[in-house]
């Protein structure tokens, strides 16, 4: 199996435990991950909110990029995802905007045909295309033990991602269930972290934050699997102002998705970026998973 | 010799006039169509005057053929065929053509949509030269009725056609009658008991001589037409000897094995394995449910079988093929719930407090699992607020785009019982208040006196998700208080959700096996949806209730009666016109192939094996076709529907095509009308 | 009967958020159930609700939406849009809105659309961004004061090597930027 890669700006620096991660698990499973060659930032939220065509122009720039020894794009993050793939359903809905990016592609040289490209997240991917048995096979650290809160977020699940449902995905769920996790079913697993709000107000950001860690407390989670570098900035760098803002004292380790499952897969922590992050992940895991295992595949 | 084609074009006021140029048609049609005597426009062509020009001008001007250019055939063929024959011409010399629906509704182009006018009306102008007189045949009505599903519908249908002196075979799926209102302690907005109505009207139905009831059975095929139709019935296995059975219960009482019902009791209590619905069932026979009897599954037990005192019990009963023949049915198999799983921010399924509507008719129901008592799933705690959620699954594009039309008023039902029950507050959030039947309006104002809170906001989710210790333990009904502009949260003990009415799973599958169509939803589409609401566009199959569209138990009683009141009509009459429309075999031109024999959809062709030719049973043929296209030596004809009529049909529609300067002429000749 | 094309005595403020919306049309049919307002997790700082945005749509009243913080508060997490029962793209809507009130310079002088700036500025220098770098960045220009509260969490985040003083710049940023450059052009046509 073959795919293109986006990893997105904030895989490269902040968020560089994701795309170490990603990486390290892919190759375990022996996926090919090539890399699009320079690719450009998506834009977050913060060119649609200025100029839809410019917006649709710089993401069409990167489904462009995709090589015609590749058809689907995986993507790791939230913002990133959604955007290729509203790009890409906007160009094939809408022929007047279509009829622009054209031009704007032409001036740098470039053409799209809508639809060439899948985009796809890397849950889906990794959930419906490699799948729970060849996962399985490749699991010589079973999580036992461990209690995982699967944090979604929002724009993986909706609008568009048409592999979960959008009010109460499962698919982390069941993968970590694979994994010999125990999966809390806790309710705000698809919830929004505040985003950018972080950024522009604070105090509504925190709520937001709070809220969400609060019942991953209540329903005594030892950590939360993020799959977007957005979520796990705002649950685990915001983590002690939160507590400073509210008084309250939580201190859950945030890792992505990736990192736990590289875990389960015998990768050595190290080379799955941990210590990274501000809230440590590992003391948990080595404690609640009998150690000697871990990282034992490398 | 050349026919004289009378043509009226109708304005039906603006419904045709308003798009298309009707007077522009009528002259073009009366002067440059060939043969065409008279042409006319008039407002109301179905009114009796415009019937009466059709009759004048067939005496004094000795038409031949007639052309009424107008709405669909469904609603006034029969009118204008009428007027033919009241004027000594053959009612099938008359064609109609549809130039609302086909037309001037379909279309904003004026000029275009005339153009198009022009085009049908040429078309029939064509094919009504080549129709040929036909005879309609009359067959006698079946005096018995069958009615299918046991609910308030059905019963009020059975009951006034068996008072009638009819005899009526009634089948229900379920082991007993009843329907959904079995299930409710209270019907709005009256607040009569629901057994107390319902269970003397099942005991009727049990009991009636005219009425030959078939529980726990389903429909397998019907065949046939209106007044004669020929229905297999399957009776599936009750292990229970119907006539040997008393109805004493000790085998119910007595089984080892429970389990819990969801059905009647909406999951919320449980029955035996051997079971009657509930105490009140008619028929008081019970029936072995073989997936969880412990026989069926291991081989042991038979404990029902030992203690029924007339040895009733018989586990090798095997299911059972009842043919009847009636001749009229009447569908009347209700709805069913909608999944309140598909919306998981209700958290149905995951948070144990929240209940369906279903559900909590059972729980406050005083013959129900907790006698009445309303609690929590704990089984004891009285909630101390309860939240009842409208439009789940309604007015919602994703589930049903429909108002359910209903579950307003349901909601101040269980509003009003909980009130009355407990302590509790009772919030309902609605989007808009739906009250508008007779007393509905008064019922709401009632509620509002009573102290119901009224909160108009679709709910967005329930969470168990607290954000405040006074939130902790609670429900939380989060949701926008429109009138307020405010979002706000509810923490409450119960949810109740509202569901949609939703068709029957399998009313599609069981239209077709009578020859009936659905609406997208899957609800059966009525003959008129003003004028004539119980019948279907098959004569002979009637509908009534809520398998026709949402509604109440006053309209379903309504419609019951009505459907029954013609179904009476049709026995009283004693006699149905058939439609001469059939097929029918050129013995000559037969090989006796048999290829058309089992093409047939209705069985309506038998084979002469000494003559070695296929004939039609005219009085099973629909005229469908099918057999006319099949047959490889071109033997068969469909009557009304000849080739020669449709070529001509089609070269009328064309007539732009080969008459470039419009209008027939002599030149029309030289194009052959013939059968290839 | 067929529906005619809709008479336009629709609010002209209604035709131009659906003409700037993607699936735009779908808003006449809001049933102001409240699905929206009720769902949004920033919905109880907002001026108006994104429901009451949608009547106010309807009844032309540009001057208010178009100044208030809504739209500025959304976060698009698209919880309106997935439970709209009528199926309305409320976060699209939010987009458009924030934009024609860039564009008609009614946008308030807080921070988001100030953010947005400067995230598209870094885009348009280098090809890539870096989530640290705006928050920083923008802050030291837009709220020092805050720069100095959240500084304890920036040098923790520095010494974990998660904060790039600046983003990659891509080989092709002319390709870029003559991308850019066309679609803003265009985009002013209309
Ligand atoms: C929560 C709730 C509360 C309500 N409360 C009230 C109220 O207080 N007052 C009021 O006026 N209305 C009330 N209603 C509406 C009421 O339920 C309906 O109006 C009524 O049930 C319609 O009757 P019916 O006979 O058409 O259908 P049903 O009651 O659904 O009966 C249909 C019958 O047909 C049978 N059947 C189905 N398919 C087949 C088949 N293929 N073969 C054989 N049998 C079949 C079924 O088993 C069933 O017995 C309420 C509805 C809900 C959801
Ligand atoms: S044989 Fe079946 S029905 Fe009879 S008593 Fe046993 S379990 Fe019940
Ligand atoms: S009757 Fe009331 S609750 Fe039911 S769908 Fe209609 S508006 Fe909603
Ligand atoms: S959820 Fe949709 S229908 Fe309801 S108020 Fe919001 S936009 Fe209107
Ligand atoms: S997308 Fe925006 S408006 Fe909609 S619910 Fe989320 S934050 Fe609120």
């Amino acid at each position: 199996m073959k795919y293109a890669y986006y990893p997105g700006c904030s895989l490269e620096a902040g968020s560089a435990a994701y795309d170490k991660s990603v990486r390290a698990v892919l190759e375990q499973l022996g996926v090919e991950l090539d890399e699009l060659d320079d690719w450009n930032c998506c834009g977050a939220t913060e060119y649609f909110s200025q100029n839809e065509l410019v917006a649709t122009s710089v993401i069409a720039r990167n489904l462009a990029l995709v090589d015609g020894e590749h058809d689907q794009l995986v993507a790791p993050c939230a913002a990133c995802f959604l955007n290729l793939k509203k790009t890409d359903k906007l160009l094939s809905e809408q022929p007047v905007m279509k009829g622009k990016v054209d031009e704007a592609l032409a001036a740098g040289g470039l053409s799209y045909r809508p639809g060439r490209v899948r985009v796809r997240h890397l849950l889906d991917m990794l959930y419906t295309d490699i799948g729970q048995e060849a996962i399985r096979a490749k699991v010589v650290q079973p999580l036992n033990g461990l209690r995982v809160a699967p944090y979604y977020g929002c724009q993986i699940v909706r609008p568009l991602n048409g592999f979960d449902n959008p009010e109460y995905p499962m698919k982390m769920d069941e993968m970590f269930e694979w994994l010999g996790a125990e999966v809390v079913d806790y309710p705000v697993k698809a919830h929004c972290c505040g985003g950018h709000m972080t950024q522009i107000s604070e105090p509504e950001a925190f709520e937001l934050i709070r809220r969400l860690l609060q019942s991953a407390d209540e329903y005594q989670a030892d950590v939360i699997l993020c799959m977007c570098p957005m979520c796990q900035l705002n649950l685990d760098a915001y983590q002690g102002r939160v507590n400073g803002h509210f008084g309250t004292s939580f201190k859950l380790p945030i890792v992505f998705f990736t990192q736990l499952l590289g875990v389960a897969l015998g990768i050595e922590m190290k080379k799955l970026g941990f210590g990274k992050e501000l809230v440590s992940a590992e003391p948990v895991i080595r404690s609640k998973l009998d150690g000697s295992s871990v990282g034992a595949a490398t | 010799m050349a026919e004289k084609v009378g043509v009226y074009v109708c304005h039906c006021g603006s419904n045709i006039a308003g798009k298309v140029d009707v007077e522009d048609v009528a002259k073009w049609a009366g002067e440059k169509v060939k043969d065409v005597a008279v042409s006319r426009d008039y407002k109301f062509m179905c009114s009796s005057l415009g019937q009466k020009l059709v009759e004048d001008d067939i005496r004094e001007q000795g038409l031949t053929r007639v052309v009424v250019a107008a709405c669909s055939p469904h609603l006034h063929e029969k009118t204008f065929r009428r007027a033919c024959s009241n004027a000594g011409l053959n009612p099938y010399l008359m064609e109609m053509t549809n130039i609302r629906e086909h037309c001037s509704w379909v279309h904003k182009d004026r000029a275009a949509a005339t153009e198009k006018a022009r085009s049908l009306v040429s078309a029939s102008i064509e094919r009504v030269k080549f129709q040929e007189p036909l005879e309609p045949m009359f067959v006698d009505v079946n005096r018995a009725t069958l009615v299918i599903g046991g609910g308030i519908a059905g019963l009020q249908a059975t009951l006034e056609l068996a008072d009638a002196g009819y005899p009526v075979y009634l089948v229900e799926r379920q082991p007993s009658i009843g329907g959904h209102m079995a299930q409710f302690d209270k019907t709005f907005p009256t607040l009569d008991c629901s057994a107390c109505i319902l269970t003397p009207k099942m005991s009727e139905v049990g009991q009636h001589e005219n009425v030959t009831l078939l529980t726990y059975a389903e429909l397998e095929e019907v065949s046939g037409s209106v007044g004669n139709f020929k229905v297999r019935i399957r009776q599936k296995a009750r292990h229970v000897v119907f006539d040997d059975c008393t109805g004493c219960g000790i085998c119910v009482e007595k089984c080892p094995r429970k389990v819990l019902d969801t059905e009647f009791e909406a999951g919320m209590g449980n029955r035996k394995a051997i079971y009657m619905p509930f105490p009140q069932a008619v028929p008081r026979v019970p029936v072995i449910d073989t997936e969880s009897c412990i026989w069926f599954e291991r081989q042991k037990c038979r404990a029902c079988e030992k203690l029924c005192p007339t040895n009733a019990i018989d586990f090798d009963q095997e299911d059972e093929m009842i043919e009847i023949e009636v001749g009229n049915i009447i569908m009347a198999t209700g709805w069913d719930a909608f999944d309140t799983r598909k919306i998981p921010q209700y958290g149905y399924g995951r948070l144990a407090n929240v209940y369906t509507s279903l559900e909590f008719e059972r729980l406050c129901n005083a013959a129900g699992p907790t006698n009445g008592k309303i609690v929590l799933r704990d089984g004891k705690t009285e909630p101390k607020s309860v939240a009842i959620v409208h439009c789940v699954g309604s007015r919602d594009e994703r589930h049903n785009p429909y108002c359910s039309g209903i579950c307003c008023m349901a909601s101040l039902k269980l509003g009003h019982l909980v009130l009355e029950k407990t302590d509790a507050e009772v919030y309902s959030f609605y989007i808009d208040m739906r009250t508008n039947q007779k007393n509905y309006e008064e019922f709401y104002q009632r509620l509002l006196g009573e102290g119901m809170r009224f909160v108009r906001g679709k709910v967005a989710e329930v969470t168990d998700a607290a954000r405040k210790p006074s939130e902790q333990g609670k429900l939380i009904v989060q949701c926008e208080d429109t009138l307020v502009g405010r979002q706000q949260r509810f923490p409450v003990d119960m949810v109740i959700l509202m569901g949609a009415i939703e068709p029957q799973v399998d009313a599609r599958e069981m239209g077709l096996k009578c020859g009936i169509s659905c609406s997208m939803e899957g609800w059966y589409t009525e003959r008129h949806p003003k004028l004539d609401p119980v019948a279907t566009m098959t004569d002979g199959i009637f509908v009534a209730g809520a398998c026709q569209g949402p509604k109440d138990i006053p309209a379903s009683v309504a419609q019951g009666a009505a459907a029954a009141a013609r179904v009476a009509g049709m026995i009283t009459k004693g006699k149905v016109m058939i439609e001469p429309i059939v097929a029918s075999i050129d013995e000559e031109g037969c090989s006796g192939c048999r290829i058309c024999n089992n093409l047939c959809p209705y069985n309506a062709i038998e084979y002469d094996a000494e003559a070695k030719v296929s004939r039609v049973i005219t009085a099973l043929c629909k005229g469908c076709g099918t057999c006319v296209s099949a047959c490889p030596a071109g033997a068969i004809r469909g009557a009304h529907f000849s080739d020669r009529q449709i070529f001509a049909e089609i070269q009328g529609a064309l007539w732009d095509a080969w008459q470039p300067r419009g209008g027939a002429s002599e030149e029309a000749e030289a194009v052959p009308v013939s059968a290839p | 009967m067929v529906a005619d094309t809709p008479s336009d005595n629709r609010s002209k403020f209604l035709r131009d958020v659906i003409a700037d919306t993607p699936e735009g049309e779908r808003i006449v049919h809001c049933l102001q159930c409240g699905s929206c307002g009720g769902s949004c997790p920033n919905g109880a700082e907002m001026n108006y609700t994104p429901r009451a945005v949608i009547a106010m749509i309807a009844a032309d009243r540009r001057e208010e939406v178009l100044t208030s913080n809504t739209m500025w508060q959304c976060v698009s997490c698209y919880f309106c849009t997935s439970r709209c029962p009528q199926d309305i793209p409320i976060t699209e809507i939010m987009y458009a809105l924030k934009r024609m009130s860039i564009r008609e310079g009614k946008a308030r002088k807080t921070d988001a659309p100030a953010l947005a700036k400067t995230f598209t500025d870094l885009v348009e220098k280098y090809g890539r961004s870096f989530e640290f770098g705006i928050a920083s960045r923008y802050l030291l220009f837009n709220r020092p004061m805050s720069m100095l509260k959240s500084s304890g969490m920036g040098m923790s985040m520095f010494a974990k090597g998660r904060l790039a003083l600046t983003p990659t710049r891509i080989r092709q940023v002319k390709q870029l930027r003559a991308i850019i450059n066309k679609a803003r052009e265009l985009s002013q046509h209309d």
